[in-house]
């Protein structure tokens, strides 16, 4: 199956469908980052490798978007078609938390802590398709 | 031991809309309110700082005051320009640079929640794009957090805003002078759950100005100066939980707001139970919630009670936003630090009205945080 067309083409490597995150870890202290950065703001390195983040984390903090953001968000949507999304910080196995879209957009349903697992979501169509970006669902198995 | 440095002149432009005047003639008014407040002409002021974040270059002032040639810096420091503008004339009192000073906000904003572009801050176009890049976001992300660690529950930000507006009320120069009851409040629109319409200020508009001198000439401009103990601006630490953060380090690191207080208290050699009264950034009730302890004046998960008690009433113990703040004036960047600065001088110069804190205030305090991640606190004394 084709890999979906995303917004963010370096922020994600598959192993097999599987979506990992991709940041960069600090050659000198190990400090660990997300989007990769070619600069350690915990000892001021500069020297970077990429580092796979992985694909599950637990619910650290959360929100739900309320109203449609102004540009530069490109959904395409407008304030009558717009549809309140989840946003959280997401706590992967190093420690560090990833900011993400969540695909529950319902207060019932999120509780800090909950485990959850890497996937990507449409969330803008063009004339060549949909556009997707990475989120967070509900692990299917803890 | 280092000169104090005394405000003698206190000028503010009401915050909230003014549909047929720019931000830099509402900038004007409140600096020339202020200079007149100090009784002195604007061809005495030997340097000036000011910022809009919105409303164009703050020196442009110099076109409405006079061209006199004297240095004026354009601070851009976002929700701490004020506090920056303030902190820097201070320093150029005490460096002996010029014997008067002044420090001037204003601003105009658009409707609607602030749309920041991803460039601007360092970041990537995605980060915007997905809609991941929103202030309001990270106040709600950083509130959940907080309530979750310290037992904070929806209660304390329901009481946050009704203070703000009930305060407001008694503010001829606040925006929003309609009290609001615990119900409308905690029913109002969700913007960013756990925080609703009614817990967030909203962008708007004014300005505001503050004159200074050094404190051993200021009697004879000012029958109440109101000496400046510590003016600190502060940024963040790898590790803070900041605003703009497409990711947070594994190990957390102390806010700038707390940096910023420890060591202005430190310069002001005194401790938050002294002080009378304060002004705690309020961009929504999670943020003055959690200010309360990172600037010192109570415990982590402390607040909910203090509230509850009436403790941050203008009545109680631990005065905060007296007139209104954030929440009931509105925010114009460039001004809003500068606003709680004039709120505080006005308490210690015991002339806010139906607001006044009871007593004989004798120090007071203000506090900013703003993106990227800077913070700004002075110590006020009369
Ligand atoms: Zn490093």
């Amino acid at each position: 199956m084709p890999h979906p067309v995303l917004a963010s083409p370096d922020l994600i490597r598959f192993e097999g469908d599987t979506p990992h995150l991709v940041g960069s870890r600090c050659n000198e202290c190990g400090e660990v980052y997300f989007p990769a950065t070619d600069s350690c703001t915990r000892c001021t390195a500069t020297r970077m490798s990429p580092h796979d983040l992985g694909h599950r984390g637990t619910l650290w903090s959360w929100t739900i978007q309320g109203f449609l953001p102004k540009a530069p968000y490109n959904s395409g949507e407008t304030a009558e078609t717009f549809q309140p999304y989840g946003v959280g910080y997401v706590e992967l196995d190093s420690g560090i938390k990833v900011e993400s879209r969540l695909t529950v957009a319902d207060e019932a349903k999120l509780q800090i802590g909950m485990p959850l697992e890497l996937t990507l979501i449409p969330y803008r169509r063009t004339d060549d398709g949909e556009v997707h970006t990475f989120a967070f669902r509900p692990a299917a198995s803890a | 031991m280092t000169q104090d440095v005394a405000i003698i002149g206190i000028g503010l432009h009401p915050f909230g809309r003014h549909d047929t005047l720019t931000g830099r003639a509402q900038g004007a008014i409140a600096l020339r309110a202020a200079l007149k407040d100090a009784g002195i002409g604007w061809d005495r002021i030997g340097i000036a700082y000011g910022g809009s974040h919105d409303a164009g270059n703050a020196d442009a002032l110099c076109n409405d005051l006079g061209l006199t040639g004297l240095p004026f810096v354009n601070v851009a420091n976002g929700c701490a320009t004020g506090g920056s503008a303030l902190a820097s004339a201070v320093s150029a009192i005490r460096s002996g640079a010029a014997e008067f000073a002044v420090a001037v906000g204003f601003d105009k904003h658009p409707r609607g929640a602030f749309n920041p572009h991803p460039r601007d801050w360092g970041l990537p176009d995605w980060y915007g794009e997905t809609g991941l890049m929103l202030t309001t976001q990270f106040f709600a992300l950083k509130t959940r957090r907080y309530m979750h660690e310290h037992g904070i529950t929806e209660d304390a930000l329901v009481r946050v805003a009704q203070r703000a507006f009930r305060n407001g009320a008694l503010n001829p120069q606040a925006w929003r002078r309609r009290e609001m009851s615990y119900a409308e409040i905690a029913e109002s629109m969700p913007v960013n759950l756990p925080l609703r319409q009614y817990m967030f200020c909203n962008p708007a508009e004014g300005g505001a100005a503050v004159v200074l001198c050094p404190a051993e000439v200021a009697k004879r401009y000012h029958a109440k100066p109101i000496i400046v103990k510590a003016a600190v601006v502060r940024t963040r630490h790898h590790g803070s939980f900041e605003v703009f953060s497409p990711a947070l380090a594994a190990q957390q690191a102390p806010a700038p707001t707390v940096t910023a207080s420890r060591a202005a208290f430190e310069q002001a050699g005194v401790a938050p139970r002294d002080i009378d009264v304060l002004q705690l950034q309020d961009t929504d009730s999670g943020s003055e919630v959690i200010h309360m302890a990172e600037n010192g004046f109570c415990e982590h998960g402390e607040q909910e009670r203090l509230l509850r008690d009436g403790e941050t009433e203008i009545g109680g113990r631990l005065p905060i936003n007296t007139d209104g703040g954030c929440l009931a004036n509105g925010e114009p960047i460039g001004a809003s630090g500068l606003r709680q600065v004039i709120e505080i001088c006005t308490q210690l110069r015991q002339e806010a009205g139906a607001r006044q804190v009871p007593g004989t205030p004798r120090l007071g305090y203000t506090h900013v945080y703003g993106a990227p991640g800077v913070s700004g606190v002075t110590i006020l004394q009369r």
